[in-house]
């Protein structure tokens, strides 16, 4: 679902190859798996389709929470086919992952192993079903704007794997609109929770950019490299600007009473999110880490009989195959 | 023994009758799951009325370092494509 | 018991049975074994989701006092749910949730089948089309099945356990009674035990292969597609299900 951008490596490799890598990608070539790269562009690969990887599985657990609660057949059916379709991101990102030489496996132990991390907005909890349309329609919009972003990213199998996901991903967000706009317009009731849903969630979905550009000393290799091509700021504030005639639609108060419209720079000013607070739920204490990774755990220990029981029900049916030839 | 299930790589022929096309990967113990695995997961928007699955192992593919020996010879023959040609405007579409 | 009255009975098994049994498969989604499980099993429930609507959709089309299927899935309380207990029970391990969710499409196949060229025509139409998403299901549930028991001894273990508990609840889905006995005169449903020695082959074929045995002892549980006696598992599963439309009566979502 989403990406945070995380620093890169330093390099020590020939110059002239060095220098005529980054000639292709400013040339905007696409820089496929079986090609010359240098070490620090792959381990930084690694790691950011990794973490996106990783963020849109953890993502399946905050919505997940609410299938089995979601209030008519037609919206169970609409959250289950959304958080399917996380799995289907996560499932794609590995893939692009593993074309750098790296597996799933290893991948989702890093992960448990606390060594990998995934984006700090689905420790937060899903309270009440405007949540729900307050996920979809917030925290993948966000998404979308840094992932419609990331379709001209340099390394192929990302940007295929964007692609892909973008397409999916705009369901998600007006999936999730349509079900607060009806509770938006609802009771008084259920404009209450559209409201708590937005007052709560609206600083994480901020938050899903990164710090601002000023702090932030390790994008300019990622942007050099274009693995990342649009810096936290400008991807954040195209996020607002969007975001707030939505609001206004539905007839919510603003969650922020720092929003207003700046009519010299043609852009909504905001307030700043509270950026120790996004540190602390990266460091592990935001609301629901804790469980998110206790979920994840559980079920990758859970499930390991049934893998090992089909690979070697797999392995006995080519054997007796092999025997029968 | 190695737990992690083979990855496969998925070609899905679309609707109107184009070839398989190659549109992603997946872990599968064998190529009957991999084939199941790839309608659920490939095919959940209505993508496809074929796959094919190929274990990812058997894949031989060209070499990214020999692309100019490879590929650039082919430029050069231009006269291979039909706009080499004019072809009179009295002679009507050919 | 009129035509009517008896083909909404009816119509509330099928849709009660896809209904829970869709739910209790829904729960597994982002705790799956593995992703490509994960995705299968949520294809599964959304069927299962999509052929309630259907099946409730009639059912209140046929009672004719206005109810919408939502209304029947969130507003009855357990007594008047109409699935049978296999489709209740709750999910326990992966395995016991795929020898259920076999045990059940083996059954579902076999009873689509003959639905097919039911003198009802909304009833055939209905079956038709879930008959072709079963047919995948069995497919994939019969597989893992043999996959599993013959996988390792952990898994053999597991998935006998599974098949221990669960198979006195098979029996239900065979039984007969007065709503039966309108649908097979009016023409619209089969014989329950017609239905059996083609499940018993099914049945039989798979777990040879999954080298699994079929537990001695004749005793069904059943209660559940009459209501005059479900498990404690329903009322938890309708307390979440339920909650919100219970809560905010009158509410639109």
């Amino acid at each position: 679902m989403y990406a945070q951008m995380i620093k890169s490596e330093a390099s020590n490799e020939d110059p002239a190859k060095l220098e005529a890598f980054q000639a292709r990608i400013d040339a905007g070539e696409k820089i496929e798996p079986r090609d010359w790269m240098p070490e620090g562009y792959r381990k930084t690969l690694i790691r950011q389709i990794g973490q996106h990887a990783h963020s849109e599985v953890v993502g399946q657990l905050p919505e997940g929470n609410w299938i089995t609660r979601a209030p008519t057949l037609e919206r169970k059916a609409i959250l289950l086919a959304k958080v399917q379709d996380e799995a289907g991101h996560g499932l794609y990102l590995y893939s692009a992952a593993e074309t750098l030489g790296v597996s799933r496996d290893e991948l989702i132990e890093l992960l448990h192993e606390g060594k990998m991390k995934y984006s700090s907005i689905f420790n937060y909890p899903t309270l009440n079903w405007a949540d729900i349309g307050a996920v979809g329609w917030l925290v993948d919009g966000a998404a979308i704007v840094n992932q419609v972003a990331l379709q001209r990213t340099s390394y192929g199998p990302y940007s295929r794997a964007m692609v892909r996901i973008c397409k999916e991903e705009s369901f998600h967000a007006r999936q999730g609109y349509d079900a607060i706009r009806a509770m938006a317009f609802g009771t008084p009731a259920q404009k209450r929770q559209a409201q708590d849903a937005l007052d709560r969630l609206w600083f994480p979905a901020l938050m899903m950019f990164g710090p601002s550009d000023a702090e932030s000393v390790h994008s300019e290799q990622s942007m050099a490299w274009k693995i990342k091509v649009k810096s936290n700021d400008e991807l954040r504030q195209q996020f607002v600007d969007q975001t707030i005639p939505q609001i206004e639609y539905l007839g919510l108060d603003l969650p922020d009473p720092g929003i207003t419209w700046n009519e010299d720079r043609g852009h909504y000013d905001f307030s700043e999110p509270d950026w120790s607070e996004f540190f602390n739920v990266i460091k592990g204490n935001g609301p629901c880490n804790v469980d998110r990774m206790a979920d994840r755990k559980a079920a990758w220990d859970d499930g390991a009989w049934v893998r090992d029981g089909l690979l070697a029900h797999a392995r006995k049916k080519q054997a007796a195959n092999l025997a029968a030839e | 023994m190695k737990h992690e299930w083979p990855l496969w790589e998925i070609f899905i022929r679309g609707q109107h009758g184009l070839s398989h096309r190659h549109v992603g990967s997946l872990h599968a113990p064998d190529a009957e799951m991999a084939v199941k695995n790839a309608r659920d997961v490939y095919t959940r928007r209505n993508e496809g009325v074929s796959i094919w699955v190929v274990e990812a192992r058997h894949i031989a593919a060209s070499v990214p370092s020999e692309k100019g020996p490879m590929f650039e010879p082919s430029e050069s023959k231009i006269y291979r494509h039909p706009t080499f040609y004019d072809i009179p405007d009295e002679v009507g579409h050919m | 018991m009129t035509r009517d009255e008896a083909l909404f009975e009816f119509l509330l098994r099928m849709g009660d049975n896809t209904l829970i049994l869709g739910h209790r498969v829904s729960e597994w989604c982002g705790h799956s074994p593995v992703l490509e499980e994960d995705i299968a099993l949520a294809n599964t429930a959304l069927d299962m989701i999509g052929q309630t609507q259907l099946w409730l959709g009639l059912a209140g089309e046929v009672e004719g006092k206005g109810r919408s299927a939502d209304d029947l899935a969130f507003r009855r309380d357990a007594w008047d749910f109409r699935n049978v207990l296999l489709c209740e029970l709750p999910n326990g391990d992966f395995g016991q949730t795929l020898m259920r969710q076999f045990l059940y499409d083996a059954w579902s196949l076999g009873m689509l089948d003959r639905l097919k060229t039911s003198s009802e025509a909304r009833v055939a139409e209905i079956a038709e089309k879930a008959l072709k998403e079963v047919t995948y299901h069995l497919e994939r549930s019969g597989d893992t099945v043999i996959g599993l028991g013959d996988g390792t001894e952990e898994s053999h273990t597991r998935m006998q356990k599974a098949l221990d508990y669960l198979w006195p609840y098979v029996g239900e889905m065979f039984e007969k009674d007065k709503v039966d006995e309108v649908m097979i005169a009016a023409g619209i449903a089969p014989d329950p035990a017609d239905l059996r020695p083609r499940y018993d082959e099914t049945v039989s074929r798979v777990f040879a292969e999954a080298t699994l045995t079929i537990p001695d002892g004749s005793y069904v549980h059943k209660g559940g597609r009459t209501g005059r006696m479900h498990t404690e598992h329903l009322g938890h599963l309708l307390t979440s299900m339920q909650w919100l439309q219970r809560a905010y009566p009158g509410a639109a979502w």
